[in-house]
């Protein structure tokens, strides 16, 4: 430690604070500047990217919807004709969208998720079709270990010329439940070695909202769209 | 050569080999073993470190004057999250693929110590200058080690190699180098195959600078004998 400066040593004529508080001070004053000028740094950046990163969410979301519904045809506004479902168990909201074509309905495309993952929840978007088949399942978001359970996400898989979530497209909502499992608990799923619980955790999600759209679908056509239904006990 | 020149080779140089961050500083393991378990998530990871790194050494190096010694280490925290937050909602926006393809080990840089670790080595005591090319340099041997690394787990766990590149530019396709029968070995692919391989690769670098010590030794000791001789 050096000597204190003398112009900061108390002096009879003026009140001064002594050295270490006034270094502490001094301090806490940048330190309190540089927050600030950083802050606003971030803030900016923000501003000016938050239309495009909506815009590039919505593309990637409707994208994944497009792609649940291969081969059907629909011509109404997807995106807008919304019911949302409140999930009685995890207090989550989910959208389901409805396909029609020329009013007639196609298909409801609905979001869930499969709480139990081996990285735990899995976003789901999955689409039934008018006779109650899958027309296809993605994932939206997960967190399943990278090269071992990210198969789900047909982007990491890496037999893509026999995607796992592919195998859902056809299968038959009405089918009985212990079809909706995977081969190793009696079901009629692939899984992939290794993995099993990221494929137990989609299989049994696609087939609960399947179901339970299923059972429902005369009910969510004819709900007025942006219209919030309370799912409870039934899904 | 000019002294200049001289002095950017030599930050070169240690970036990319004697200094280099993967094999002989061993830092920022966070990321290397998340995220390098296919080549170009390892090489994408990289190359954000990489500008993360220049930028956070160009903004310390330019505001060293103003960084009082004792609250060094929050600012510096501070200037690289901030940097980090900012590179991520710029790939957000603009490179939307990449974005998803990086998922959240964009904003792990924040933790990852090498960029901690220049900015208060290197960045808080030299040059704007020195201090970017430095954050090249360090980022450039991360990138290396880690897509060496990440085509290693790759072809040993899955036998493929880049996987994944469709997600970057849509017309390459993966190459699949054992056929597609190859079943696999799943330990490549997990964290532990990662201190495996990584672990391999510092052996090798080890037994180089080895021989190259031992080369540049008896050289010298043979050029002591010739002097008198000569």
């Amino acid at each position: 430690m050096t000597a204190p400066d003398p112009a900061l040593l108390p002096s009879p004529s003026r009140t001064v604070l002594p050295p270490a508080m006034r270094r502490a001070l001094v301090s806490a004053f940048s330190l309190l500047a540089f927050t600030l000028a950083f802050t606003f740094f971030m803030a900016f950046t923000y501003e000016m990217t938050r239309e495009r990163i909506g815009k590039a969410a919505a593309e990637q979301k409707m994208r994944l919807i497009a792609e649940t519904l291969p081969g059907l045809r629909y011509d109404n506004a997807l995106l807008e004709d919304v019911l949302e479902v409140e999930n009685g168990a995890g207090g989550r909201v989910g959208k389901i969208w409805r396909a029609r074509n020329a009013g007639a309905p196609v298909a409801l495309v609905l979001e869930t998720f499969a709480p139990d993952g081996y990285g735990g929840r899995i976003d789901l978007i999955v689409s039934l079709d008018n006779a109650g088949r899958i027309g296809g399942v993605r994932v939206a978001a997960h967190h399943e270990t990278p090269g071992l359970g990210d198969y789900i996400d047909p982007a990491k898989d890496r037999k893509k010329e026999n995607l796992w979530i592919s195998q859902f497209i056809g299968a038959d909502a009405a089918a009985p439940a212990r079809q909706w499992e995977v081969k190793k608990d009696g079901g009629s799923f692939d899984y992939r070695a290794g993995a099993t619980v990221s494929a137990r955790a989609v299989t049994r999600a696609v087939a609960r909202a399947a179901i339970w759209a299923n059972t429902h679908r005369e009910a969510l056509f004819a709900a007025p769209a942006g219209k919030r239904l309370k799912a409870g006990q039934e899904e | 050569m000019s002294e200049r020149s001289q002095h950017f080779r030599e930050i070169i140089r240690n970036g990319l080999w004697r200094q280099n961050p993967g094999l002989a500083q061993i830092l920022g393991l966070c990321p290397i073993l998340a995220i390098s378990t296919n080549m170009v998530n390892a090489v994408s990871l990289g190359i954000a470190t990489v500008m993360a790194m220049v930028l956070s050494n160009l903004a310390i190096s330019a505001l060293r004057r103003w960084i009082a010694y004792e609250i060094r280490i929050p600012v510096f925290i501070l200037i690289i999250a901030a940097l980090v937050t900012v590179l991520d909602l710029t790939f957000n926006a603009y490179f939307h693929s990449l974005y998803l393809v990086l998922g959240i080990f964009v904003p792990l840089i924040t933790t990852n110590c090498i960029v901690l670790a220049r900015a208060e080595a290197y960045a808080a005591r030299n040059g704007v200058l020195e201090s970017t090319i430095d954050g090249i340099a360090m980022g450039l041997g991360l990138v290396w080690v880690l897509a060496l690394l990440g085509a290693l787990r790759e072809l040993v766990g899955g036998g493929t190699l880049f996987s994944g590149i469709e997600m970057v530019f849509p017309n390459l396709t993966p190459i699949n180098v054992f056929g597609g029968d190859y079943p696999g070995f799943l330990l490549a692919s997990l964290p532990p195959g990662a201190f495996f391989i990584l672990g391999i690769l510092i052996a090798g670098y080890n037994a180089i600078n080895a021989r190259r010590a031992k080369h540049a030794k008896s050289a010298s000791a043979e050029s002591i004998l010739a002097a008198p001789a000569a």
